[in-house]
C-alpha cells in the first residue's frame, strides 16, 4: 500500500494499466516475429478488422457486451473482497433461464420478452450463485472453490438438459429449439438506422449493449451512492470493522453473491437472445473467465470494466480476423490475451513500482 | 439493404483481405475441437492437405472458437471469395441454413448434416454399416463371449455406431454381451484420453476382451488401455491400426478426408445435394493393413466380406438408429 499511496490517483487509473498494456504488445510482437510474421501488419490487421469499420465494430461491441457484464459481475463481488470465478456458471445458467423465458411463454413482443429473460436471467444466474454464497457465510467454504466447482457443475446441468429435456427429437446439436422470430432482439444497425447511422447488419451485436452500459452505471450507483454499497465496500476493506459497525458478514456476502451471480447471469441475454436465438451447449464460452481479467484491468470500477471489456472485445474481434487472413495460429492470439492478464492483473507492481519510484524522484527535485 | 457508406466502410475493410484473397480456391472451416484432434477435425484436414500435395493448389482454413464465428467466418470466407467450402460438423446446419442463401454463386459443403438448399452438398456417413462389419470382426475374436463399446458425447450420431456394432457382434453371435458406455454428455468427451482409458478398464474387468471407441481423442485413452491390459481395441474414423500395432483389431474408417479431397478436387462447380458415403461408394469401411493382418485370419474376412456385399446389395439392412431413436440389438 506505501507504494501506491506515493502515485497520483490518475496515473494509477490510465498510466499502469497503460504501460502495462504497452508491455504486453512488445512481448507479443516479438513473438509474432519470432514465428516469421510481420507484427506491423499484424497490429494493423488487428486494429483495422476490429474497428476499422462498422462491421468489426458490430463483432467488437458484441464481445465487449459479454464482457461487461461479466466484468461487472466480478467487480461487485471484488468490492466485497469476495473472488467469485464462477461467472462462467452462472452465466451458463443465467442461459437457461433466458431459454426457460423465451421458448415456454409466447411473448407478443420483444420488448417483453427482453425484459423478461433479463429477469430469468438475473434470477437464475443469481440463484447458482447464492449457493456458494450460504456456503461462505454460513459454512466457511471458502467462495473460489465452491465458485469454481460450481462452473462444472452447471456445465453437467445444462449439457443433462439440453440433451434429455430441451433438444428437439431428432436433432444431433445439444441445443435447445429456436425461439420464435417475433422476439428477436433488435440489432445495432436497425437502433441506428432510426436516426439515420449506417451500421453493418451482419453483426450480432444487440439492444443488450445498453443494458450493459446501463448495469455499469446501476452498479456504480449501487456501490458509491447507496446505503448497501457503503456496507459492502466496507466488509471489503475491513470484515472485523464492518461487523463491529454492524454489518452482518453473512447478509453482505449472501446479497453480494446474489448481485454478482445476476449479473453474469445477464450476460446470457445478449449471447443466447441477442445472437444464437437458442441456448447451445457453450454460450458462455469463456466470457465467465475473462470477465476476472476484465475486472482486474477496470480496477473494479465501471467505467474501467468497460474500457477493459473494450480491449478484449478488440482482442477477440481482432484476433479472428488475424487467424482467417494470416498464418498466424490461434493459440497465438490466446497468448497474447494472456500477456496482457499477466501483466495487468499478475504483473502490476512490476509496472506499478518503477513508476512510483519515477513520480517520487520528480517531486524530489 | 446497403447504404454507400455502409459499403465504402465494407469495402475499406476487405480491400486489405482481397490482397491476401486466393479467390476460387477452397476454404476450410473447422469444427470446435480443433484442427488437430486426432479424429474428425484431423482427418478433414489430411485430406485437404493431400489435396494439397497432388495438386499444388493452396487453401484457406480455419478454426472457430466462439459460437458466433460459425456464421461470421463462413461468411467472411465466402466474401473474399472463396469457393467451396467445406464446413465440418453437424452443429453447422444452422450456419449454413442462414449463410448459403446471401451467396449463390458460392458452393457449400456441409458433413455430417444435411441442409437442403441448391448450393450446398450436404455428406453423410453410413456409420452404421462399417460398424456392423467391425462388430462382425469383434465377435469373432472375443474369447469371453463379451465385448463392448466407449462413446464420445452421448448423441444419436454415436449411438448410431454403438448400435451398427451391437448388430454385427448378434449377427455373429446373438449370446455375446454387448457393453455401451458414454464418456458424458458435453463436447468435453472427446478430448478426455484419461477418462476413457478409466471407463475401457471397467469393462476389462466386467470381461470385455475387444473394445470399439467412437470417441474422438478419448479413444487413444481406450486404445491405450486395452494395450496395457493385453486385449483388443477398434480404432475409428481414420486408420488407428499402427497406434498399438497387435492390440488394435481393425479400425472402422469414417473417410471425412476423402469427402473433402472430392470436395476440393471437383471445386465449385461440383454436384450438389446430399452424398451419401457408405459401404457402396467406399466413405465407410474396416482397415487392413500389415499392422493388423495376422489378427484376422482368413475365415473371418470370408465372413466379413460376404457381409459387406450383402449390405452394398441391399440384401442385409443394417438398421440406423438415427431414423427412430430405437435399436434392435440393445
Amino acid at each position: 500500500m506505501s507504494t501506491k499511496a506515493r502515485i497520483p490517483h490518475w496515473a494509477d487509473v490510465t498510466l499502469v494499466p497503460l504501460v502495462s498494456i504497452a508491455l504486453a504488445f512488445v512481448i507479443s510482437a516479438v513473438l509474432i516475429w519470432a514465428i516469421g510474421e510481420s507484427p506491423w501488419d499484424a497490429v494493423k490487421m488487428m486494429v483495422e478488422g476490429a474497428f476499422g469499420s462498422s462491421y468489426g465494430w458490430g463483432y467488437t461491441l458484441y464481445y465487449a457486451t459479454n464482457f461487461i457484464f461479466t466484468g461487472l459481475a466480478v467487480s461487485v463481488a471484488f468490492q466485497a473482497r469476495l473472488f467469485n470465478i464462477g461467472g462462467e456458471g452462472q452465466a451458463a445458467l443465467g442461459g437457461l433461464g433466458v431459454a426457460l423465458v423465451c421458448l415456454y411463454i409466447p411473448w407478443p413482443h420483444w420488448s417483453v420478452a427482453l425484459v423478461a429473460a433479463s429477469i430469468g436471467a438475473a434470477v437464475f444466474g443469481a440463484a447458482w450463485a447464492f449457493i456458494p454464497g450460504y456456503l461462505q457465510a454460513k459454512r466457511g467454504s471458502h467462495i473460489v472453490i465452491t465458485t469454481i466447482m460450481f462452473n462444472f457443475i452447471a456445465a453437467s446441468v445444462l449439457g443433462y438438459i439440453l440433451v434429455n429435456i430441451l433438444r428437439p427429437t431428432g436433432s444431433m446439436d445439444p441445443a435447445s429449439p429456436r425461439f420464435a422470430p417475433e422476439i428477436a432482439l433488435p440489432k445495432l444497425h436497425e437502433m441506428l438506422a432510426l436516426v439515420g447511422i449506417p451500421f453493418s447488419r451482419v453483426p450480432p451485436v444487440n439492444i443488450s449493449l445498453l443494458i450493459a452500459v446501463g448495469m455499469c452505471f446501476v452498479v456504480w450507483y449501487l456501490l458509491w451512492r447507496t446505503r448497501l454499497g457503503y456496507q459492502i465496500r466496507a466488509f471489503g476493506e475491513s470484515e472485523p470493522a464492518a461487523e463491529y459497525a454492524g454489518i452482518s458478514p453473512v447478509r453482505i456476502t449472501i446479497y453480494v453473491m446474489l448481485i454478482s451471480g445476476g449479473l453474469a447471469g445477464m450476460m446470457a441475454v445478449n449471447s443466447v437472445m441477442g445472437e444464437q436465438q437458442r441456448l447451445v451447449l457453450n454460450a458462455v464460452e469463456g466470457a465467465g473467465f475473462i470477465g476476472i481479467a476484465v475486472a482486474l484491468m477496470g480496477r473494479n470500477h465501471p467505467f474501467g470494466v468497460v474500457l477493459a471489456a473494450l480491449l478484449f472485445g478488440f482482442l477477440y474481434q481482432g484476433g479472428a480476423e488475424l487467424a482467417l487472413w494470416t498464418a498466424i495460429p490461434r493459440e497465438l492470439i490466446v497468448v497474447i490475451q494472456a500477456l496482457v492478464i499477466l501483466f495487468t492483473g499478475a504483473l502490476d507492481n512490476m509496472v506499478r513500482i518503477p513508476i512510483a519510484r519515477a513520480f517520487a524522484a520528480v517531486r524530489a527535485r | 439493404m446497403t447504404s454507400p457508406r455502409t459499403l465504402a466502410l465494407t469495402c475499406s475493410a476487405f480491400a486489405l483481405a482481397a490482397g491476401m484473397a486466393q479467390a476460387d480456391s477452397p476454404a476450410l472451416m473447422f469444427d470446435m475441437g480443433g484442427k488437430f484432434d486426432k479424429s474428425f477435425n484431423e482427418a478433414a484436414y489430411n485430406g485437404a492437405e493431400r489435396w494439397k500435395e497432388s495438386t499444388g493448389g493452396s487453401y484457406r482454413e480455419i478454426e472457430i472458437s466462439a459460437e458466433a464465428q460459425r456464421v461470421q467466418f463462413v461468411r467472411r470466407l465466402a466474401e473474399a471469395g472463396s469457393n467451396p467450402i467445406v464446413v465440418l460438423g453437424f452443429a453447422n446446419e444452422p450456419t449454413l441454413n442462414e449463410v448459403a442463401p446471401e451467396y449463390p454463386d458460392t458452393t457449400f459443403v456441409l458433413i455430417d448434416a444435411v441442409v437442403d438448399l441448391p448450393n450446398v452438398r450436404s455428406v453423410i456417413f453410413a456409420e452404421e454399416e462399417g460398424s456392423y462389419l467391425v462388430g462382425m470382426i469383434a465377435a469373432m475374436t472375443t474369447q469371453t463371449d463379451t465385448v463392448s463399446f466407449v462413446g464420445g458425447m452421448e448423441i444419436p450420431l454415436i449411438t448410431a455406431f454403438a448400435c451398427g456394432y451391437a448388430q454385427g457382434v448378434k449377427a455373429v453371435n446373438p449370446d455375446i454381451n454387448v457393453i455401451v458406455n458414454y464418456t458424458g454428455s458435453t463436447p468435453a468427451a472427446w478430448n478426455d484420453p484419461v477418462r476413457g482409458s478409466e471407463i475401457a478398464s471397467g469393462q476389462f474387468s466386467q470381461g470385455s476382451d475387444v473394445v470399439f471407441a467412437a470417441a474422438g481423442s478419448t479413444g487413444l485413452g481406450v486404445l491405450q488401455a486395452a494395450e496395457d491390459a493385453g486385449v483388443f481395441s477398434i480404432g475409428v474414423d481414420s486408420n488407428q491400426n499402427h497406434l498399438h500395432p497387435g492390440s488394435v483389431l481393425t479400425s472402422m474408417l469414417k473417410l471425412v478426408d476423402q469427402a473433402v479431397y472430392d470436395a476440393f478436387t471437383e471445386g465449385p462447380g461440383m454436384e450438389t445435394g446430399v452424398v451419401q458415403m457408405d459401404l457402396a461408394s467406399g466413405g465407410v469401411g474396416y482397415a487392413v493393413d500389415e499392422h493388423n493382418e495376422h489378427l484376422i485370419s482368413d475365415e473371418m474376412m470370408a465372413a466379413v466380406e460376404e457381409a459387406k456385399a450383402a449390405i452394398i446389395a441391399g440384401d442385409l439392412a443394417v438398421h440406423d438408429y438415427r431414423t427412430d431413436s430405437t435399436c434392435p440389438a440393445f
